[in-house]
């Protein structure tokens, strides 16, 4: 797309974007909320048309009123599952049953296909609006992918989901793309799941592409707009010496020290995974070389996963199953010890 | 009273029973009368309501506020209406519709066209906003997309058609006024009980009554099972 405007009655969503998405490859829009992803997605999938500029699919270029064209091409999964108040079945059919004449057996072998590949083997009959949040995005996604378009569309498709459900959709994404080499542009505000699945990167932030081009490249120079935006957490900001054994040692202030497995002297910016740190009532014995003793300050229950905020002289964010808080008896007051190795401390 | 009412309940049941040829006929223009009405307002209703209930214009709010009003719109006033203007010497009296039933029919089809396009409005807009762009990046056109809404809104809609039928198969007013109650010809039930009543065969009402109520009571209970399975 060439300098793509999109204005809605006061508010500039896209200003003067320039994209070129490359064929058989995935590309993540990377950026915050409201930075405009879900505006650019809808343009590239022929639901809106921009104020300005144009949108090319291939050589051809879309006007207006050839959005037709870009909509038998292209299909987008709402971030926000949508679904006709029906079975799981009548849901994924209902694109096929719209153009091309397949038999009714066809249609069956497509859908459980598709069904197969986000792994809801048997769940034709379900009623698609009773599922959970994360089958409800397996049956977008396999309602999209049983189309078979040429480029397929995902607005933050695991955004609130479980890893469980987030590693069955991911792996299916890249799995159309590797097998079919179906074209995907990905939106979210996950650094990790740009860098895990894409192959290209465009950073957005504020209607604007501030960076695009292979994952390598964006990553490999930190720069400020990932940073910004990026909701990490235990992130841990100081000035980092190299010991003897090539690892760092970074000293966060108050005399707190995050052992580093990477190699890299000065003024740097780390961050841990709250699910690479282990929770325990006692120091652990092993090899992890970061153990700091904490009190848990906040417990926030998100489900089956419960997340604390622990006071160790910095704040951590940690995140333990519900039923190992039951065990463990833990409270708001309680001590424990937060572990993690060397190597689960990330540069950004 | 109460021994005519008891004698009413026996004989209605004769009548209903003996399979008699005048109630039956009378039962049988009814039904046909308002089937004919609630077909005609629906042609034009649901397309109003499609458009009142997806697309955004000037005077929408208005214009739906209107149909709303005329929901109790006095069945008698507009037979009034009608008759002035469907008369022989009104303005469409050439027509020469007066006193026919398909006279009827026109005056309950505009009778309950509020009603239809009213909950069907509703119906539509009920449904998440989303589903239009839903079906769009599935692959349909605008108007395809469009069908998907009201197929999606089929609930709401079979419940304003029924509605609507409720509405026309038990008003008196219009079918008194343009029909005129002419034995054999435009008499229906309701405006046979009327007559009967005056007459004072308060058992022919009656079982007129309970004919009128089974139906759509039946209709209704047919209808909403259909609806859940």
């Amino acid at each position: 797309m060439r300098n793509v405007w999109k204005e809605f009655d006061k508010i500039t969503a896209l200003q003067d974007v320039n994209l070129e998405v490359t064929h058989g490859k995935i590309t993540t829009l990377l950026g915050p909320s409201g930075s405009g992803k879900t505006t650019l997605l809808r343009i590239l999938a022929g639901l809106d048309s921009p104020t300005r500029g144009t949108v090319f699919y291939e050589k051809n270029q879309i006007d207006t009123n050839e959005q037709n064209f870009l909509r038998q091409k292209a299909t987008l999964v709402f971030q926000k599952s949508v679904f006709f108040d029906t079975t799981v079945y009548n849901n994924i059919a209902y694109g096929l049953k719209l153009k091309e004449k397949f038999s009714k057996e066809e249609i069956g072998n497509k859908i459980s296909e598709a069904l197969a590949l986000v792994r809801l083997e048997g769940f034709e009959k379900r009623r698609a609006k009773k599922l959970s949040g994360g089958e409800q995005q397996r049956v977008s996604l396999a309602r999209a992918l049983v189309l078979d378009r040429e480029l397929l569309l995902l607005d933050e498709p695991t955004v609130n989901l479980d890893p469980k459900n987030v590693s069955i959709l991911e792996e299916a994404i890249q799995r159309v793309n590797r097998e079919k080499k179906t074209t995907i542009v990905l939106a979210t505000h996950n650094m990790f799941q740009a860098e895990n699945i894409s192959h290209n990167v465009a950073v957005i932030v504020e209607g604007t592409v501030k960076h695009v081009g292979i994952k390598e490249k964006i990553f490999g120079t930190p720069n400020e707009h990932l940073a910004s935006f990026s909701r990490l957490e235990n992130v841990f900001s100081g000035t980092s010496t190299i010991s003897k054994d090539g690892t760092s040692t970074l000293q966060v202030g108050n005399n707190f020290e995050i052992q580093c497995s990477f190699c890299q002297p000065g003024k740097i910016t780390v961050h841990v995974r709250p699910e690479d740190i282990l929770v325990s009532a006692k120091p652990l014995e092993s090899s992890a070389r970061n153990v700091f003793k904490g009190t848990i300050t906040g417990i926030i229950d998100a489900g089956t996963i419960v997340r604390l905020t622990v006071d160790a002289g910095k704040k951590f964010s940690v995140q333990i199953t519900k039923k190992s808080l039951k065990e463990m008896n833990l409270n708001v007051g309680s001590e424990i010890y937060l572990t993690f190795k060397a190597s689960s401390v990330r540069l950004i | 009273m109460t021994d005519s009412l008891i004698e009413g309940v026996i004989k209605a049941f004769q009548l209903i029973f003996s399979l008699d040829p005048e109630v039956y006929r009378v039962a049988g223009l009814s039904l046909y009368v308002s089937a004919l009405a609630v077909f005609m307002a629906a042609i034009w209703s649901i397309p109003i309501a499609a458009t009142l209930g997806l697309k955004n214009f000037r005077g929408r709010k208005i214009i739906r506020g209107t149909f709303n009003a005329f929901i109790g719109f006095p069945t008698v006033v507009l037979g009034l209406v009608l008759f002035l203007i469907f008369a022989r010497n009104g303005p469409l009296g050439l027509f020469g519709l007066m006193f026919t039933p398909l006279m009827i029919s026109i005056g309950q089809s505009i009778l309950i066209t509020p009603i239809i396009v009213s909950f069907i409005t509703s119906a539509i807009e009920s449904i998440d906003t989303d589903l239009r762009d839903l079906a769009k990046t599935l692959g349909s056109n605008e108007f395809e997309a469009t069908i998907a809404i009201l197929r999606e809104a089929s609930g709401g809609i079979i419940l304003a058609v029924l509605a609507a039928f409720n509405r026309a198969f038990a008003e008196l007013g219009v079918a008194m006024m343009v029909g005129g109650n002419i034995y054999n010809k435009t008499r229906v039930l309701t405006t046979a009980i009327a007559l009967q009543t005056n007459r004072g065969d308060i058992s022919q009402s009656i079982a007129l009554g309970i004919i009128l109520v089974s139906i759509v009571y039946i209709l209704n209970i047919t209808i909403n099972y259909l609806r859940r399975r």
